[in-house]
């Protein structure tokens, strides 16, 4: 049911994705999103649509189921993802004055990527790493035992790194 | 037959419903926020909890099928309790500002409120914070008036198959929104107001446009005409105590007149205009083997429907403008010339049964050299509303006639707010122009009523004729796709958006049950059954317009004035 036509074509691997789920009902929805996700990085418009068409499902709908996972994202990743832990003990440990500062310093709510395209914020529940609370996790590289200061000036340099490649 | 125990007095079941049906059948009432007609219970809003004794605990009435011999407490202190509550739990994420609501009145939220004895505001703390969405022209959506209860989703989605918003997000942050939170505007959403017909609070209302249209009455430079459509007649009195069906065509149009409209027009002229053309299209098409079969196009929020979900049907679409629109266009020109007055100094006003009108009049399709051919459109609600800012007492108007030249109609027209109204009216016309005689009674039974799919097999000319009526666009939806599969029987389709037609549009009197809708329809049946003209080419004025400035039907002034063509839309379905 769902299409945008008058798009451009298909990007292959998503209809590589459907292929595999040949005569698939409204229950395959979510692990077809997650397949995608994790092929594309995030969750396009044209996904939903190719995806919602696959299955006869309106965007609307899967829209609202994606909605209500936090795993789903629907803007590409910036070049820096952050993975901010908000498990207990990183709780315990002061994660949220942690947030709040990647928050603020980036402008960014979790799920967002910002303009530039060089972060994108996600909140995880626990990423198993306890004993380094709190902690946060950039493109798979861990950060220990943070601080509103540490993690501002982990940006900075971030953004350094940037600066000096041009 | 089963027999139940409520309130300590016995009372017949019917097996296999549910206990709240049984309970609103004998007359006791159990309120609910969620609960709709002919779907599926969801239990979403726990309004309707009763005690059945051997329960533990409160039970859903609305989901709860009846048992032979159970017995029920509706309004026990612990079942009273319990609605309180959840009233009081509502209100702590509510704006509570009923003073400024336009549904102050009509809202189940507010009624609840005050019959449960709300008096304080017992749990307070933060509120989400939402924003308005006033992207649309038909319809606004307030989320924080939003209680979440899910009857919008669902009429969108099962009545009318466009399924243009749904649940987003989770807990406490839930909303009703379009894919990608995008603005109603961008959505498939076709604009029909269903959703504000069952929408049980403030967050979903029109569009409203009253203030351009006081400001044109007071601009001494505008001639101020207006229009009012076939089924507003017959359900405007509601808004003023009058009973369901009160026919008080008289007393509107005296009432516009005193709002300060210069003329006062009836669409139900336009509908005979419409029907005298698209008649004449069906057989033209019978006739040449055009593209069968023709589907009417006067109910805007099917035409975007078939836009977005239908587009290699779209030839299937009558080209003729709705009626609205092809009084629009005969105001602008035909009018405008014999007055001797230029386009830009009309400002042109429509009084519908529809929030898709206003959608509809804003479409580019519907503007010659950028000037549109109605400048507004004013829902009946909004008319009752500016009757009353105007101190006017409806009932006590003495009736007065429409103008001319555009005033007078035939039943024919009137039957348009019906669902089957068009069809019917289109029969007779066009056995008319394909035999030179009067359809026999002028009337097809078959595809009266409220059915959402009606069908009829007509003999005209020895040419079997297959017509189908549906109203509700998930009928419309099945009837396409039997038609996609290859059903060739159907010669001429006839779509209303809305559930029963435009007597139950979107832009209608709220709360209206199923009864008050009936006797809507009965009141334009009544109507067709005991005026003297009751067929479109009868009617005088319409030949007057084609020998005085039209021509023909299908002629080259009507092909520019009166027809149009819609192309597909891009839209996330």
């Amino acid at each position: 049911m769902s299409t945008i036509t008058g798009q451009p074509a298909v990007q292959p691997d998503i209809q590589a994705i459907l292929d595999r789920y040949t005569d698939a009902g409204r229950d395959a929805l979510i692990p077809l999103l997650q397949e995608v996700q994790e092929t594309h990085g995030y969750l396009s418009r044209e996904a939903i649509a190719r995806i919602g068409e696959h299955l006869h499902l309106p965007a609307s709908k899967i829209y609202g189921v994606a909605t209500f996972y936090n795993q789903f994202r629907f803007l590409p990743l910036g070049r820096y993802h952050i993975q901010v832990c908000r498990g207990t003990a990183c709780h315990v440990k002061g994660s949220l004055g942690v947030l709040d500062a990647v928050r603020q310093d980036l402008g960014l709510e979790p799920g967002k990527t910002t303009r530039d395209g060089l972060f994108s914020l996600e909140v995880v529940a626990c990423i198993g790493a306890c004993g380094l609370a709190p902690v946060i996790c950039i493109n798979g590289e861990f950060h220990a035992n943070l601080t509103p200061q540490k993690v501002r000036r982990i940006l900075d340099e971030l953004r350094e790194e940037v600066e000096n490649e041009e | 037959m089963l027999t139940i125990e409520v309130n300590n007095r016995k009372i017949e079941a019917k097996s296999g419903e549910m206990l709240l049906d049984t309970l609103k059948r004998n007359g006791i009432t159990v309120p609910t926020l969620c609960n709709m007609e002919n779907l599926f219970p969801t239990g979403a809003c726990r309004m309707c909890v009763v005690e059945v004794e051997g329960e533990r605990a409160l039970v859903p009435s609305c989901a709860y099928p009846v048992r032979d011999g159970m017995k029920v407490q509706t309004h026990s202190p612990r079942a009273l309790r319990a609605r309180k509550t959840i009233i009081e739990l509502l209100l702590a994420n509510h704006p509570d500002d009923c003073l400024y609501c336009v549904r102050s009145g009509h809202c189940d939220l507010q009624g609840l409120a005050n019959e449960l004895g709300v008096r304080e505001r017992r749990y307070s703390g933060g509120k989400n914070e939402y924003h308005v969405d006033s992207s649309n022209p038909s319809i606004v959506r307030d989320p924080a008036k939003c209680i979440l209860c899910g009857k919008c989703v669902r009429v969108c989605e099962e009545v009318q198959g466009v399924a243009a918003i749904d649940f987003v997000g989770r807990g406490s942050k839930t909303m009703v929104g379009t894919a990608f939170s995008e603005g109603l505007n961008v959505s498939s959403c076709i604009n029909c107001g269903q959703c504000i017909m069952v929408c049980p609070t403030g967050a979903l209302r029109e569009q409203s446009y009253i203030k351009e249209v006081l400001n044109a009455i007071a601009d001494p430079e505008k001639l101020v005409v207006v229009q009012h459509a076939p089924s507003v007649s017959v359900t405007l009195g509601e808004e003023f105590g009058l009973k369901p069906g009160a026919d008080v065509d008289g007393m509107l149009v005296a009432a516009l007149r005193r709002l300060g409209f210069d003329r006062v027009f009836d669409t139900s002229f336009s509908a005979d205009l419409t029907i005298m053309e698209e008649a004449s299209e069906l057989a033209h098409r019978i006739r040449t083997g055009g593209k069968l079969p023709m589907m009417t196009s006067c109910s805007p929020g099917w035409i975007k429907f078939v836009e977005e979900f239908y587009p290699e049907m779209l030839d299937n679409l009558s080209t003729c403008k709705s009626p609205q629109q092809m009084m629009g266009a005969v105001i602008k020109s035909f009018f405008a010339e014999r007055e001797g007055i230029a386009p830009d100094k009309i400002f042109s006003v429509s009084i519908m049964p529809c929030v898709a009108k206003k959608f509809e009049a804003g479409r580019p399709e519907h503007s010659r050299n950028g000037i549109p051919d109605i400048d507004a459109v004013l829902t009946t609600r909004e008319l009752a509303r500016v009757i009353r800012m105007r101190g006017m007492d409806l009932q006590s108007l003495t009736p007065e006639h429409a103008d001319t030249p555009f005033g007078e109609r035939s039943t024919a027209g009137k039957i348009f707010g019906a669902s089957g109204g068009v069809m019917e009216a289109a029969i007779r016309t066009a056995y008319h122009l394909l035999t030179g005689d009067e359809l026999p009674g002028l009337k097809v039974e078959a595809i009266r009523g409220f059915d959402g799919r009606k069908e009829a097999k007509l003999e005209i000319n020895g040419t079997p004729i297959g017509v189908a009526v549906v109203s509700g666009l998930q009928n419309a939806r099945q009837l396409l796709e039997e038609i996609r599969n290859g059903r060739d029987d159907i010669h001429f389709i006839e779509v209303m958006t809305c559930p029963g037609g435009c007597i139950a549009g979107g832009g209608q009197p709220l709360n209206a049950n199923p009864d008050a809708i009936r006797a809507r329809m009965q009141a334009l049946y009544t109507i067709d059954r005991d005026e003297p003209v009751r067929t479109s080419h009868g009617n005088p004025s319409i030949q007057r317009l084609y020998a005085e400035f039209l021509g023909e039907p299908l002629g080259e002034t009507s092909h520019h004035l009166l027809h149009t063509h819609y192309a597909k839309r891009v839209v996330m379905v």
